[in-house]
């Protein structure tokens, strides 16, 4: 089977004939997905807050806009990161604030309230696979107060620590250093 | 042959690849006994450190049996031989290696533009552990070709268990070489920062070397309690101030000798505001390492004293206060260990039952597990410290 990576491998370097599987889930790929879909729209959010607000008929508001913008991007950098989790949960509370924003725009008066609709209902889709991915994502790390196994046994000498710190002593007397006495020891645990 | 092999950021997989082929006569091939994976395996594992590639095989602690040897080798190695492979490629004959410095051999980085370009200098080859170290495959796997094998290798006894030679490779020197270069005298207190295996080792070599105190800093109980078994006084940063539990315990001094066994991933932590902004910034890739830990040394160590740091920083650090480490008269010592300089003398006192260092495994599993080990070990789970991988 071809692996593109063989093509970079110095001759005589072991090359892959058959890959393993990945550890990596679906949710992974989701997470991926969402993180450039973010950096994505951050960029328009940016550089085009004009486009923005024109089609959503909520003109004057540029500059909320490019700031959400910067958030997006933000977001979406973290969700690339091996923090994934904490990228996703800041987009789920992005959501809420884009839908905030949206509903702000939803009156009579606005002429293309039906785009502001579209997108509350693409923010509410987007917000669900954000929630999803958040969810199934949390860290594997056990809690704080979890029960965990200790190893007050391994001293990693086998002779004993007393011998071992006796043994030092006795080198550096006869290297010449000053030997810690008795009365100076009082810090030795 | 099946070996652990990086495909991208969280992603390394148990592939089936070729078998590794003599490429030079200088070469050995061995058939791997026992390997582990490194803390410094993770920061590959999150694609902290740049240059590796897709299909690069992991791994530089690894030990085992030569079953090939090349014609150069001239007799230093034969056939069924039992080897440690130190983390470490070396020559043995460039100025360099005649002086001791290993880690920084100038001949083995095949890659050596690369690193020219990134560090100034080309450093010594390391297996498994990108292209800026010459990219070759690691020793995470059934088999392995050591280069230059001639002078690349341990010859262990038979008869000690792989479990008390294999950290030989790496993190016993490392922590040893952390220890030893902080000069330490009777009456020093020596401070660790990071109660891993490295952290572990070192706090076990300044107790060797003879310190008066040793004292270990972390966060998870199970790493503390290793750390006062090997006759540490510890520090819980999460429920202690680290400062003053230090001024505490050296009567207002500092500590004489301070050692960074955590580097480029520090913990990030709420009440320190320093580790929110490395993160935010490593992140958006305009920092590369978080070195929340260099900075509390050079404001707790004692002036006119020495910092040792075998914890690996890959690139750029920001915010270190240079002003308090110029004031203070500090030393700081570093680098990837010079492996063979020390492996000799600590052979011997593995012999001598003085240490055994397989007191710090706490997990053994076949290599077709250790995809789902690095999460294991990434994530602390089930009171993780150090996992060895038995092909």
């Amino acid at each position: 089977m071809f692996h593109f990576s063989n093509i970079v491998r110095t001759k005589g370097d072991p090359k892959i004939v058959e890959g393993g599987a990945s550890l990596k889930q679906p949710v992974d790929q989701l997470a991926r997905a969402l993180g450039w879909f973010s950096i994505g729209l951050g960029v328009v959010e940016l550089f085009a807050p004009r486009r923005v607000t024109e089609t959503l008929g909520m003109e004057g508001h540029e500059t909320m806009v490019r700031a959400f913008g910067v958030r997006e991007i933000l977001a979406g950098i973290m969700s690339l990161s091996v923090d994934k989790n904490a990228g996703l949960w800041a987009r789920v509370g992005g959501d809420g604030l884009d839908a905030a924003a949206l509903l702000s725009g939803l009156t009579a008066d606005n002429p293309k309230k039906g785009n502001v609709t579209l997108a509350l209902l693409m923010v509410g889709g987007i917000a669900m696979l954000d929630y999803r991915a958040a969810q199934d994502t949390k860290p594997q790390r056990p809690a704080r107060d979890a029960r965990r196994k200790l190893y007050p046994n391994r001293s990693g000498f086998p002779k004993g620590i007393e011998s071992i710190r006796t043994a030092a002593r006795q080198i550096a007397a006869r290297a010449g250093h000053n030997e810690v006495k008795q009365g100076d020891e009082r810090r030795v645990p | 042959m099946k070996a652990l092999v990086w495909h991208g950021k969280e992603d390394i997989r148990c592939d089936t690849v070729t078998d590794p082929e003599i490429q030079d006569p200088r070469d050995a091939i061995i058939k791997v006994t026992s390997c582990a994976i490194c803390g410094s395996d993770l920061h590959l594992f999150h694609n902290f450190i740049p240059g590796m590639l897709p299909g690069d095989i992991m791994g530089h602690e690894t030990m085992g049996e030569v079953v090939e040897v090349g014609s150069g080798v001239d007799g230093k190695l034969k056939k069924g031989d039992r080897i440690v492979v130190p983390f470490t490629i070396i020559c043995g004959e460039c100025d360099q290696c005649k002086r001791g410095n290993f880690s920084v051999c100038e001949t083995t980085n095949r890659k050596r533009h690369l690193a020219d370009k990134a560090f100034g200098h080309a450093t010594a080859g390391l297996f498994g552990y990108t292209h800026l170290t010459g990219g070759y495959p690691g020793g995470q796997a059934e088999y392995l070709r050591v280069p230059y094998a001639d002078a690349t290798h341990i010859k262990v006894p038979a008869g000690i268990p792989d479990e008390q030679l294999l950290f030989l490779s790496d993190i016993f020197p490392t922590g040893w070489q952390a220890a030893a270069q902080c000069d330490i005298e009777p009456t020093d207190t020596v401070a660790i920062w990071g109660c891993g295996p490295v952290g572990q080792m070192a706090i076990r070599s300044a107790i060797l070397l003879g310190a008066n105190q040793v004292i270990a800093i972390d966060c998870l109980p199970e790493r503390l309690s290793m750390a006062e078994a090997g006759g540490a006084t510890v520090i819980n940063f999460e429920t202690e101030s680290v400062v003053e539990r230090l001024q505490e315990l050296t009567d207002g001094r500092g500590p004489e000798k301070c050692i960074d066994c955590v580097g480029m991933e520090s913990h990030v932590m709420p009440s320190l505001p320093d580790t929110l902004l490395d993160r935010a910034k490593q992140m958006v890739m305009v920092e590369s390492d978080r070195p929340h830990v260099l900075r509390e040394m050079i404001y707790v160590c004692r002036p006119g004293g020495i910092i040792s740091v075998p914890g690996v920083y890959s690139g750029l650090s920001d915010m270190l206060p240079m002003g308090a480490f110029m004031n203070k008269g500090l030393t700081m010592r570093t680098g990837q260990t010079h492996v063979n300089r020390w492996t000799d003398d600590l052979l011997r006192r593995i012999e001598e039952g003085e240490i055994d260092p397989s007191f710090v495994i706490t997990h053994t599993v076949p290599l077709e597990q250790g995809p789902e080990m690095y999460q294991v070990f990434r994530d602390k789970r089930d009171s993780c410290v150090k996992v060895v991988l038995k092909p």
